[in-house]
């Protein structure tokens, strides 16, 4: 499948601020099932320097505005070739530890509602490898808290969307990392795109999902939020502990204004892009 | 352990066979003392601290930034033999610390090989993931390293703890020789006392020898600190200023392209090497935490891009807890293939199930420490607390066991202090600070601390602590 993605961010400030800086998460791999063609970040003025590669093999580079600036757009363009893997990372060139991923944070804090369902979701499965364990804490969640757009914040916690039942994407990614933590399995937040929703409907936001460690598969994308994992409708732009490490942009800005902020995603299949 | 017999100390001035040779100078200087000049040189020693403004806390204890640290005028003294053991255990050390941190955020050979658990390297909260992968200048992660030593005889040492973040007490260190030259300049001509003062210039070398490779030029070295409400601000002010170059907060550096810059009234100067004495936390909000206004936003990249050297390396920190600890003679062998010639203490892990019960067992005649606790808050000493303080501490340890060491109350030794009867003996310890670059250096001593109330083996500013002039003789 080949996907064209659009993806603008734009930030407008009732007041000029001072300056702003941003580091940006915004460069796909390529790996097994992953293939970018072409990729492009527009920075509207923004000057890009401090590229490095992190050792969950994420490109970051940093963009600094240092004159008053009032609006400003990030625009990605890309074309991504995809295949679909059943969720299994491979060849993609990381050196992370697996082990480091087992740490929580304060979105993915294990408080005792998550563990109690994280026991009682794995209750009977204490021979069971942690493929059919990682496949039934993803369930478990799904079930747990419903798909349900605007009841949950980007600050709200696991542990705080399992108490509400409702979230978003985000909040799926970050109780399934938070059970995966207690069960003792390595797990971390991807955020990326998706071409469409299980159901068909386009989705118009970026999208998050988490990824799990399992022993001899390597890194196994789940997305709780959709019952399933990643396959060709999925681009994956870049992993962290959650929501915030892995953010595809992180900013701040110096001054005192309000901010406001429109982010417009596309994500459309090649073959219908040129029928269009 | 038999804890019914007193503990016998290992006195530094007077052993069983009169007054050690290191010390029979001192010992006639303090016996010859007028009466009334004491006082005068006491008070006087005193307005010189408060005149300089030496007045924080050591190590980061928090507490009153005005309050005086007391300064007690006998000094100790090390002869120059051992010291010269001391020198090569501390390096050796300082050594292993710095390979394990290039280990673990490399490769990780040491966990590969099973001599340390993967759980306590990277499930370790100072174990940051954003610089994994990342090789700092001289592939050096602590430029500093504090290591704490106690002494319980002739010639035994113990290492207490490494601090491989950023040790502070350095400028007391500076300070005490200073003043005593002034007060006792009679002293420094009859005994030959190995100099400390050119320390500032040795860690300003060591800190420009870590430049970026980036930098083809005379690296800028600036001091970063959070600002003068953190209780060791004064020490920052004095490094910099011995140092010769400046002290900055987060607001005067700002990121821009590949750059860190210094704003200065000529306009932007890119800077090089930043000596931070702020938490990792709290050094770029860009990258950790993001509610930080005391850092550098951006900053992580330019690190990680190879823009500037960051010292102590963020990250450093996983050398240096507690638990980690206990591994650090392993490090020695395994990245050096040498014995450690400085030993550990005897160190209990609570996280161990053997180990918990013995502690468990055993609380009135240990000392427990909270795996991230410092400046000796959430920490035990079994012969000196009350049944309830210890059994507050039993249920401490059950509740979080991993979160606790214990280790057998050490007889520190003692060096004779001026108390209001004459001298007395009070435990003390040791911090050198062990400079590494391009080369690793040590000057010759460090701080000494004094626990001043009489059978106190707590040594900590924050608990009544003192300080005082370390001598080490001249070969």
């Amino acid at each position: 499948m080949k996907l064209r993605i659009e993806h603008e961010t734009r930030y407008r400030f009732d007041a000029p601020v001072r300056g702003v800086i941003q580091a940006h998460r915004l460069w796909p791999g390529s790996f097994e099932g992953q293939n970018v063609l072409s990729w492009k970040v527009d920075t509207d003025g923004g000057v890009v320097g401090a590229s490095y590669c992190d050792a969950a093999g994420d490109r970051i580079s940093t963009v600094t505005w240092r004159t008053p600036v009032e609006e400003f757009a990030i625009t990605v363009s890309g074309l991504v070739e995809t295949a679909d893997t059943s969720g299994v990372l491979r060849g993609f060139k990381e050196r992370s530890v697996p082990a480091a991923y087992l740490r929580h944070t304060q979105q993915t804090y294990p408080d005792a509602a998550l563990r109690t369902l994280c026991e009682e979701a794995l209750e009977g499965m204490e021979e069971a490898g942690p493929l059919d364990r990682a496949h039934k804490l993803a369930a478990c969640v799904a079930e747990a808290i419903e798909y349900a757009l605007g009841e949950t914040e980007p600050h709200t916690t696991a542990a705080e969307a399992l108490a509400l039942g409702k979230g978003v994407c985000q909040d799926h990614a970050h109780t399934l990392i938070a059970l995966c933590h207690i069960a003792g399995i390595p797990a971390r937040y991807v955020s990326g795109y998706l071409h469409a929703r299980e159901d068909g409907a386009p989705h118009e936001a970026s999208h998050a999902w988490a990824e799990v460690f399992i022993g001899g598969l390597g890194w196994v994308g789940f997305d709780a939020a959709n019952g399933c994992c990643p396959d060709e409708r999925y681009v994956r732009l870049g992993s962290g502990l959650d929501s915030l490490y892995a953010a595809p942009i992180r900013g701040i800005a110096s001054g005192a204004a309000s901010e406001d902020l429109n982010v417009r995603v596309t994500v459309a299949a090649q073959e219908q892009f040129q029928q269009q | 352990m038999n804890t019914k017999t007193p503990p016998v100390y290992f006195d530094e001035m007077s052993d069983t066979g009169g007054i050690r040779a290191p010390y029979k100078r001192l010992d006639d200087w303090h016996r010859t003392m007028p009466s009334g000049i004491r006082n005068i040189k006491q008070h006087e020693a005193e307005a010189l601290f408060r005149r300089i403004g030496i007045t924080f806390a050591v190590y980061g204890e928090g507490g009153d930034p005005e309050r005086l640290i007391p300064f007690d005028m006998f000094p100790r003294v090390f002869t120059f033999g051992e010291w010269r053991k001391l020198e090569r255990g501390i390096k050796q050390r300082a050594q292993a610390l710095n390979m394990f941190l290039s280990d673990v955020y490399d490769r990780g050979e040491i966990v590969k090989a099973g001599r340390i658990p993967a759980d306590l390297v990277y499930r370790n909260e100072a174990f940051e993931i954003a610089v994994h992968g990342f090789r700092p200048p001289k592939s050096v992660f602590s430029h500093i390293v504090g290591i704490d030593l106690v002494r319980t005889g002739p010639d035994q040492f113990y290492v207490l703890e490494d601090n491989c973040r950023t040790p502070s007490g350095v400028s007391y260190m500076l300070e005490n020789r200073e003043i005593m030259m002034r007060m006792f300049p009679d002293l420094f001509v009859k005994n030959r006392i190995a100099p400390v003062d050119h320390y500032p210039n040795a860690l300003k070398s060591t800190l420009a020898s870590v430049a970026p490779q980036k930098c083809d030029h005379e690296p800028r070295v600036v001091v970063l600190t959070p600002g003068h409400f953190n209780s060791a601000y004064y020490e920052h002010t004095f490094l910099a200023d011995m140092m010769g170059v400046e002290l900055v907060e987060g607001q005067d550096l700002f990121v821009e392209g590949d750059f860190v810059y210094m704003k200065t009234t000529e306009g932007p100067k890119k800077v090089d090497v930043i000596y931070r004495r702020l938490d990792d936390a709290f050094i770029d909000p860009l990258c950790f935490r993001p509610d930080s206004m005391l850092g550098v936003p951006g900053l992580m990249s330019v690190y990680l891009s190879g823009g500037v050297t960051i010292c102590s390396a963020p990250g450093a920190g996983v050398a240096d807890d507690k638990a980690i600890y206990v591994y650090v003679p392993e490090m020695i062998r395994f990245y050096l293939g040498e014995e450690p010639i400085l030993e550990n203490v005897p160190t209990f892990q609570c996280g161990k199930a053997d180990d918990r019960k013995y502690v468990l067992e055993n609380l009135p005649e240990l000392v427990v420490k909270e795996v991230h606790g410092s400046g000796g808050y959430g920490m035990l000493v079994g012969p000196k607390s009350s049944k309830s303080q210890i059994e507050a501490f039993r249920a401490k340890i059950e509740d979080n066991p991993g979160g606790y060491i214990a280790q057998p109350t050490l007889a520190l030794s003692t060096c004779p202090t001026f108390v209001e009867e004459g001298i007395a003996p009070r435990h003390v310890d040791l911090r050198p600070y062990c400079l590494m670059g391009e080369k690793i250096e040590l000057v010759p001593g460090g701080l000494t601390r004094v626990a001043l109330t009489e059978g106190s083996l707590v040594v900590n500013s924050s608990q009544g602590g003192g300080v005082k002039d370390t001598w080490v003789m001249a070969e």
